[in-house]
């Protein structure tokens, strides 16, 4: 504590600051900001309960999801019981048929069979049908349940079978992140690659990497020139033609990625001005679309705002006597650039290619459309799982890890650059 | 017994004053969707009262399930197709339809014998026979595919092709294409080396495809010349050549045909409603109607006799049914069994072809 | 110093011309030389042409028409980094992204100096701005005075023989400008560099230059030593712009090399001399500093003559008593008298008599 002359309201009672009517000086100030932090905290709990209701919560339940799957625990009491009482490898008994018979049935008669049957085909395709066709013949099966489970079909004896209802018997699994990476568990429960007509997620997983960079470099060299016109113009000018950079974002995003279809297809503006141009021949369409092509060019011009923007906003107010200062100082106008201009604007770099990466890390409608087979990206998947499949644990799990890469991502970023020197707009 | 009917009677017509005068149908889109509204929304609407909504998706089985998961239930019926109305059944996501309340055909069949076998199951009523096959565009080719191996053949028949993403289908007509018999398909697509054998065959025309998700796709790509020869839903297929008098023509040979059928999602928001509707849409006279305007045929024995011509009033419908006795001669019920097991399974290993 | 002769010309503008628009000029036949060593001030207000000349001459901007030498080399065609000029800006331009040694560093580096050279010059740039601790800040963290020197050892580091000042002491408070101010004369004299420096505060130019350029609409009004442009204006725009002026508009009289009489509009005949005066009746606008006026019939020299003034008001300001008059129908004419010891009080509503010398009333053309 610094020692203070005494004059005036303030006091040093026993090395305390006090104020005049003797109250330490820091629990009066304490308690002179507590009603204003209090009315603060009150102006953003609304704010607050959103995030928390629209963003927290959601992503919590995502993470859940990728790890908790009751679908056969919940409906298969007895027999998750009795390989709770016993340990894997253990065959199964009689006691242990009687309990899959009565849990079928009762799965059966609360029509919850099929989702049971769907838990255990996700990690042993081809089951979903013994599940429910038992379902179906529950009520005439009769004592000893082995030899009448076995009769209906022989896959009830499959030890594969019954470590797999071992491994789903609890909610909890690391198991759709296994899938996620294209791994799975073999026969005695070891980490293996999936087989080879299976891997999928890897590649994709680098795929989106790959291409969202490549959008985010693309954008970058076509926005930087762009955003440095706008930003040098006078500002009637520039207006107007921030009008324009503009005008693609108040167009519907189907709209927009349905006219690069117009564009881009074999048939379409450009290939048809191409041939009429003779620069290919009729017979030698290029195909830009349904392909990656088509997702690169499409996503690079629907992302270009996201990167002109933070640009723009860095740039505007850079003053141009910085690169006069250094022309004058006996920098060629190369070097002003890349050792002046340059690195004042890395801050709307910086914003603009983080924005851009993350959200084509993410964009699933465009590659969708343009994209062919070979323009998917890893959003595609998890939409298809959480659409069509349904299995939106393993959904769960890939939007997960994708999270988790763009956190690294953005955790590297500020290694290296730097989050307090991102500039948004 | 008489004043028990009345008064369950009473009920009903209480409850739908008191529910909303409306129920929410999602099917799938273009000529379909128009088929439906003309057969079936509009003489439902005027009979009763009550308003039909129609909602398109590129398949209505997929927004169920997270429909009733998260408890906001919008739709009251959906159109979708065996295998998903199987599936969404197994996992209680639909209600129970009781096939005695549908209305007997005219002779007094009942419903149960009158619908065609496998029509009508736990939770869902066959309004329809739908069929996958393959169209091509004359102008490309004047003698045309005629063989579901030639839509394989790309030397026989350059060009790009189209086919829906996804394995259900593409899979069958692959074996068929590759000289399987129809009635061997399943059986050997049940073994590794069956599923190889399509995917050895698709791989043959992979880098020239286009896959096309919603049903409206197909006929566009083909009038947009980005495709010579596509894989797509007869009706459709139908609605462009006659309807647009487009230069299409279907190959029946290798068609994979199925039911579409009704559900209603576990917790509609107006049950009462979407049973009358389900009920009303099944009779024998609608679902010969229905034929009025595309080229599905009718789920009922008793509405065969009433199909005559397409709206247009000269052009006969028999001849264009998936199921006339001259398109069936090399073509193959499509297994709800199989793909109800396997259906993630094959998409799994499809999409990983596809990506591949 | 005083060296304007042509052959001692270190820059030189030669009916240089500059328009942006194609429409107008902004700078109209601009002719100047400006020897080595010269500290030369633009002033104008501002779109007087005066920064454009100096852009220029550093090389971003692009004369016109006209040639502009730097060392009896043409420089029209030379890329600003070639020319060699340092320049300190109006915001002081400094690198906000690299620490001020590295800013002064930078002129160096680009021109391919070896680091322990670089170290050297940079210690001892900041040495010379007595900023030698502050090599290792941001710009950000300095004050506006501390920036300003950075900005000036930046400019200088490099040992540039021309040095361009654009509105450098802009952003200062009023005491830290007057120290800057003498602390760049310093640097000019010891270092014997050629400075051009661009103002519109005429107190700075009259402080600091050798000669002063006045500017008005693109053209110079004036280029002459600050005690001549003050005492001798040659007309009636830097008579006004230079210092506080009284303005009598009259008619000549009559006139010859020396001496004017002019008719003010309210009758009364006063002393002047001509400066452009070309006829007989022509109009005329006399111009007379306010600490020229006499009241003190003392003071006034014999036979000129007077004029009578009612006092209007009376200023206290410390050195000086501001006083306001009504004199020939005009209201605001001032007399500035010193404050001396037994000096006269005058009051509001007094009637008295002014005159002044003939040599400080000049009769300029009429604005």
């Amino acid at each position: 504590m610094v020692a203070i002359e005494t004059s005036g309201g303030e006091g040093l009672r026993g090395g305390l600051l006090t104020t005049a009517d003797g109250k330490p000086l820091k629990q009066a100030l304490a308690h002179a900001q507590a009603r204003a932090r209090r009315k603060a905290l009150l102006l953003v709990v609304p704010l607050l309960a959103f995030i928390v209701i629209t963003f927290v919560v959601p992503i919590g339940q995502l993470l859940f999801r990728s790890i908790h799957n009751d679908g056969f625990s919940a409906n298969m009491p007895q027999i998750s019981a009795w390989f709770d009482e016993t340990k894997a490898g253990d065959a199964p008994d009689e006691a242990a048929y009687a309990a899959l018979v009565a849990d079928i049935a009762a799965a059966a008669e609360a029509r919850t069979i099929g989702v049971v049957g769907t838990r255990v085909n996700y990690e042993l395709s081809g089951t979903r049908s013994l599940f429910t066709s038992a379902g179906r013949n529950a009520e005439d099966l009769e004592p000893p349940y082995r030899e009448a489970l076995l009769d209906l079909n022989a896959k009830w004896g499959d030890p594969q079978l019954w470590g797999v209802m071992r491994s789903v018997s609890s909610a909890y699994s690391a198991n759709f992140y296994l899938a996620a990476l294209d791994l799975a568990r073999d026969e005695n429960g070891d980490i293996v690659r999936a087989p080879e007509d299976r891997r999928i997620y890897g590649m994709l997983f680098m795929r989106t990497l790959w291409l969202s960079a490549l959008i985010t470099g693309l954008c970058l060299i076509l926005a930087y020139p762009v955003a440095h016109l706008l930003a040098v113009l006078p500002l009637a000018k520039s207006n107007l033609l921030m009008i324009l950079v503009l005008l693609p974002f108040w167009t519907s995003l189907l709209v927009r990625t349905t006219s690069w279809m117009v564009m881009l297809q074999e048939q379409g503006v450009i290939n048809n001005t191409m041939v009429a141009l003779g620069l290919v021949g009729n017979e030698s369409r290029i195909q830009m679309m349904y392909n990656q092509a088509g997702t690169i060019i499409a996503m690079t011009h629907i992302l270009l705002p996201f990167m002109i923007l933070p640009l723009y906003s860095v740039m505007r107010p850079i003053n141009p006597s910085y690169v006069r200062a250094a022309r004058s100082l006996g920098a060629t106008s190369w070097t002003a650039f890349r050792r002046v201009y340059l690195p004042q604007t890395l801050p709307g770099i910086g914003a603009g290619a983080l924005l851009v990466f993350i959200l084509s890390v993410g964009y699933y409608i465009t590659p969708a459309l343009v994209g062919g087979a070979s323009g998917q990206l890893i959003s595609n998947l998890i939409a298809y799982h959480m659409q069509d499949s349904l299995n939106w644990s393993l959904a769960a799990a890939l939007a997960a890890l994708l999270l988790a890469g763009v956190l690294i991502l953005y955790w590297l970023y500020d290694r290296l650059i730097g989050i307090d020197n991102l500039k948004l707009g | 017994m008489k004043k028990i009917l009345t008064l369950s009677t009473a009920l009903t017509a209480v409850g739908f004053a008191a529910a909303a005068q409306e129920v929410t149908v999602m099917s799938w889109g273009g000529a379909y969707t128009v088929s439906q509204v003309e057969a079936y929304h509009k003489p439902f609407t005027a009979e009763t009262g009550i308003k039909v909504v129609s909602v398109d998706a590129d398949n209505p089985a997929t927004p169920i399930k997270a429909m009733v998961e998260a408890g906001n239930v919008t739709i009251d019926v959906a159109d979708v197709e065996y295998a998903d109305a199987i599936r969404l059944c197994d996992e209680g996501l639909l209600e129970e339809i009781d096939p005695s309340i549908l209305p007997a055909a005219p002779d007094g069949t009942p419903a149960t014998e009158d619908f065609l076998p496998g029509a009508l199951t736990d939770c869902a009523v066959a309004s329809i026979v739908f069929s996958t096959v393959f169209a091509y565009d004359t102008t490309k080719f004047p003698e045309g595919p005629t063989t579901m191996a030639d839509f394989f053949d790309l030397e026989g028949f350059p060009g790009k092709r189209g086919m829906r993403k996804g394995a259900k289908a593409n899979l069958e007509m692959a074996l068929m294409a590759d000289g399987v018999p129809a009635d061997e398909v399943y059986a050997l697509l049940e073994t590794d080396e069956g599923v190889a054998q399509a995917f050895a065959m698709l791989d043959k025309i992979k880098a020239d495809t286009i896959w096309w998700e919603a049903g409206a796709q197909p006929p566009q790509l083909l009038a947009d010349g980005e495709v010579v020869m596509t894989t797509a839903y007869n009706g459709r297929i139908f609605a462009a050549q006659v309807a647009e008098a487009k230069p299409f023509e279907i190959v029946w040979d290798g068609q994979v045909y199925e039911y579409d059928l009704f559900v209603i999602p576990k917790g509609a928001p107006n049950m009462e409603a979407a049973l009358e509707f389900v009920k009303f849409s099944t009779d024998t006279q609608r679902l010969a109607d229905q034929a009025k305007w595309i080229s599905y045929g009718p789920g009922r024995k008793s509405s065969g006799a009433l199909v005559g011509l397409y709206q247009d009033g000269v052009t006969e419908m028999a001849p264009h049914m998936p199921t006339s006795a001259e398109n069936l001669t090399n073509a193959l019920a499509s297994s709800y069994e199989f793909w109800v097991d396997r259906d993630s399974e094959l998409n799994e290993r499809f999409n990983a072809w596809l990506a591949q | 110093m005083n060296v304007s002769t042509a052959d001692a010309a270190f820059v030189e503008f030669d009916r240089v011309q500059k328009s942006y628009d194609g429409e107008t000029l902004v700078v109209k036949d601009l002719n100047l030389t400006i020897a080595k060593g010269e500290f030369l001030t633009m002033l104008g207000p501002s779109g007087s042409g005066k920064t454009t000349c100096l852009m220029m001459l550093a090389g971003f901007e692009t004369a016109t028409h006209g040639e502009i030498k730097l060392a009896g080399r043409p420089i029209n065609q030379v890329p600003p980094h070639k020319r060699g000029i340092g320049m300190v800006f109006q915001n002081y331009a400094l690198f906000p992204h690299m620490s001020v040694g590295e800013n002064l560093a930078f002129p160096l580096e680009v021109r391919g100096m070896g680091k322990s050279d670089r170290e050297a010059k940079v210690a001892r740039a900041l040495d010379m701005v007595q900023m030698g601790a502050f090599a290792n800040r941001r710009p950000a963290q300095l004050s506006g005075g501390q920036q300003q020197r950075i900005a000036l050892a930046r400019a200088l580091v490099f040992d540039p023989e021309l040095v361009l000042m654009d509105e450098p002491l802009g952003a200062l408070d009023k005491q830290l400008r007057e120290h800057m101010q003498f602390e760049i004369k310093a640097l000019h004299d010891r270092l014997g560099i050629t400075v051009v420096y661009v103002t519109h505060d005429q107190g700075e130019a009259l402080t600091m230059s050798d000669r002063i350029a006045v500017f008005n609409d693109g053209r110079i009004q004036q280029l002459a030593p600050p005690a001549e442009l003050y005492e001798r204006p040659n007309n009636s725009f830097v008579a006004q712009f230079i210092g506080e002026n009284n303005k009598l508009p009259g008619i000549i009289e009559e006139f010859d090399d020396k001496k004017a009489l002019v008719r003010l509009a309210t009758g009364e005949l006063i002393d002047a001399t001509p400066v452009n005066i070309r006829a007989k009746g022509q109009q005329t606008l006399v111009s007379i500093r306010p600490e020229r006026v006499e009241f003190k019939p003392e003071m006034m020299p014999p036979g000129i003559h007077r004029i009578g003034a009612d006092v209007l008001e009376v200023v206290y300001m410390g050195d000086i008593f501001r006083t306001r008059m009504r004199v020939a129908g005009s209201e605001d004419f001032v007399m500035k008298c010193r404050n001396t010891i037994g000096q006269r009080k005058l009051t509001p509503g007094e009637r008295i008599e002014i005159a002044w010398h003939a040599e400080d009333a000049r009769a300029l053309d009429p604005m």
